[in-house]
């Protein structure tokens, strides 16, 4: 009895673990054939944040309003019930060791933008135990709110804080409502999606489009010709955490 | 049905202590009714510190659970039969601490009502998939084993002999609980407090140390309120597994402490000092956490003695110390520890509110309720064998 378990435990793991790989080889066949707007080969969406441009206007919240206006983000007072997808950190919070006693006053406890990195290696992903959160093959790590239990363990996995949970009923605070984009509920993890809902119309996510000075750049990390790839071709660029092999995708420009 | 017959029939006193009991659940069901319409926001938990007592609580009753197997493996590996008529009790504690888990896990989630999707959609690469497989797969041998042998008991005939491959294979699943509890904090790239590989050993000395010195005591408790006694040999060996997995674990914790104060990585040690000096201008836990380590070392020393080991007063005095020192090591240190400071390297203070905290002594007193009547229902059919 207990060894036919055992034995189905082990035939259902080894099943498992094929099926993975024949959706991993499943994702990279498709990749190929899933449209890209620039390129028409694999997409790889990605962002090139410039600080420097970042910081010309003081002050500026243009891509955090465009984004929690069009994404129903509730405004909670309660620092410790805040829902972010994309705001403002410290540098040397953002960047957690990169600081040094010496670090260029342009730098050291100047804003930088931070959101989730679309990781190409997601630990979120990994941990979530009802695959609410996964992947794409265009690289965008997504969420289902309608699966997610609110267990918290992407959020506990999640090496940037990047995700952010509803520990009270988001929808009466939310300033202007916006009936094009859900709303979530109480109990459930919500963060950016690179605003999937956007490119699927061929636009620009709402942060890039709303930055005036342009600090913001999105594109296909797999078109070579692509504004990302030149921009990375060109500058000194960094990522947050880049030691913990999950391979964001956000590229800061030093 | 499951001889519960016997759990309703006792004295003023069995009555007033079910009362009691049943007073407390009723209080942390309501306030259970108000985090369940209000959202978890009711607790203490926050942005930065996402799981709390209900996480640790689940955490330090699994290693209860899985202690059965000090009783269990002695006897049925190396027939050591003193431990004979404590295998039932080891087996009743198990199944109430992996209930009173699953209940921690419950009340932690945001949506409880979606929390069949993890059987819906199964996914293996997840620990706490293996973790619900692991504790219901142990919750139902020991319910399994327990029936099987206590029915045999009062039928006065041994066990049938298909229960004792079960029996044999509950000794690995009950490790496999504690490795795998380890494993959902393990592999997290951004907690340094829990990446070490000694967090799994760790997990399951301080198991060993803090479930038979439970078991201890309520094998005294037992001897006080009814007629059945378990006799001095029993406790007394379990005293010395006690002592040894209570050194086995403080060895464990200081490497631990060597590997990250020597090598000097910040991003290990600030966990470390925030549980004992204090980070950033918080220490919420270090008075708790100092607590913890005179409480170890005392109780340390008190066992290594072999007369104050084989004084009973002392020995339950001992006991009391060890299962608190774990406790606030396990049940409030390791998981705050390991969210503070974030991988942001942010203080966030948390503190558990009084809804909080009257669902976690809720969800103790319904294992206090469970033990006490499977207990009774044991301890009835030996009393009545006895006569």
């Amino acid at each position: 009895m207990t060894i036919h378990r055992r034995t189905f435990l082990g035939v259902a793991g080894l099943s498992a673990v094929a099926l993975a790989g024949k959706s991993t080889i499943g994702a990279l066949a498709k990749a190929g054939e899933e449209a890209a707007p620039a390129a028409g080969t694999a997409t790889r969406w990605a962002m090139v944040i410039d600080p420097q441009r970042c910081l010309r206007k003081e002050g500026c919240k243009d891509c955090i309003g465009a984004c929690d206006k069009v994404h129903n983000v509730p405004l909670f007072q309660d620092k410790d019930h805040e829902v972010k997808w994309i705001w403002k950190e410290p540098f040397e919070n953002a960047f957690t060791g990169e600081e040094n006693p010496y670090t260029a006053e342009a730098l050291k406890d100047k804003p930088v933008l931070v959101f989730c990195n679309h990781c190409d290696n997601p630990p979120c992903v990994r941990v979530c135990p009802t695959k609410a959160t996964w992947k794409r093959e265009d690289g965008i790590v997504m969420m289902d709110w309608h699966r997610c239990i609110g267990c918290r363990y992407c959020m506990a996995a999640c090496p940037y804080g990047s995700r952010s949970f509803n520990w009270l009923d988001p929808r009466p605070r939310i300033p202007a409502l916006d009936p094009e984009f859900p709303t979530r509920t109480k109990g459930v993890v919500e963060k950016c999606t690179f605003c999937e809902e956007r490119l699927a119309k061929g636009e620009q996510p709402a942060c890039v489009e709303a930055c005036p000075e342009k600090a913001l750049v999105f594109g296909n990390l797999d078109d070579p010709a692509s504004e990302v790839r030149s921009l990375l071709r060109e500058h000194f660029t960094i990522r947050r955490k880049p030691e913990l092999g999950t391979q964001p995708e956000i590229y800061y420009i030093v | 049905m499951f001889m519960f017959e016997k759990a309703v029939v006792g004295g003023k006193r069995y009555w007033a202590w079910i009362g009691a009991l049943s007073a407390v659940i009723l209080v942390g069901f309501l306030c259970y009714l108000l985090q369940l319409t209000e959202g978890l926001g009711i607790t203490g938990l926050s942005r930065n510190v996402t799981w709390g007592m209900y996480i640790a609580q689940f955490t330090f009753f699994v290693g209860v659970a899985a202690s059965a197997v000090m009783v269990v493996l002695p006897y049925y590996l190396h027939n050591y039969k003193a431990f004979g008529k404590l295998t039932i009790l080891g087996e009743f504690l198990a199944i109430s601490a992996v209930t009173m888990c699953m209940l921690f896990i419950f009340v932690d989630m945001g949506q409880p009502t979606r929390i069949l999707n993890v059987m819906l959609h199964p996914t293996p690469g997840s620990m706490m998939f293996w973790d619900m497989i692991s504790l219901s797969g142990y919750l139902v041998l020991n319910a399994l084993i327990a029936y099987v042998t206590l029915s045999s008991e009062r039928k006065e005939v041994p066990p049938p002999h298909w229960i004792k491959p079960i029996i044999i294979l509950s000794i690995p699943w009950a490790v496999s609980i504690h490795t795998v509890t380890a494993f959902l904090y393990n592999g997290l790239p951004g907690r340094s407090f829990w990446l070490t590989a000694i967090l799994a050993p760790r997990f399951l000395a301080s198991a060993f140390a803090a479930g038979p010195a439970l078991l201890i005591l309520l094998c005294m408790i037992i001897r006080k309120l009814t007629k059945f006694d378990v006799g001095s040999e029993p406790i007394q060996k379990l005293a010395v597994i006690v002592t040894y997995a209570m050194i086995v674990n403080i060895f464990f914790v200081l490497m631990e402490i060597f590997t990250v104060f020597y090598s000097q990585i910040p991003e290990h040690m600030e966990h470390f000092k925030f549980l004992f000096v204090g980070l950033q201008g918080q220490a919420p836990l270090v008075p708790w956490m100092w607590t913890s380590m005179i409480l170890a070392a005392a109780s340390i020393f008190l066992l290594l003695v072999p007369r104050y080991r084989r004084n009973e007063k002392v020995l339950a005095v001992t006991c009391v110390m060890v299962f608190a020192s774990l406790w606030i090591d396990k049940g409030l240190g390791l998981i705050i520890g390991g969210f503070t400071p974030s991988p942001l390297n942010v203080v966030t203070r948390y503190v558990p509110t009084a809804p909080e905290l009257a669902i976690v002594v809720a969800i103790w007193a319904i294992g206090l309720l469970m033990i006490t009547v499977f207990y009774k229902i044991a301890l009835s059919v030996r009393e009545r064998l006895a006569e």
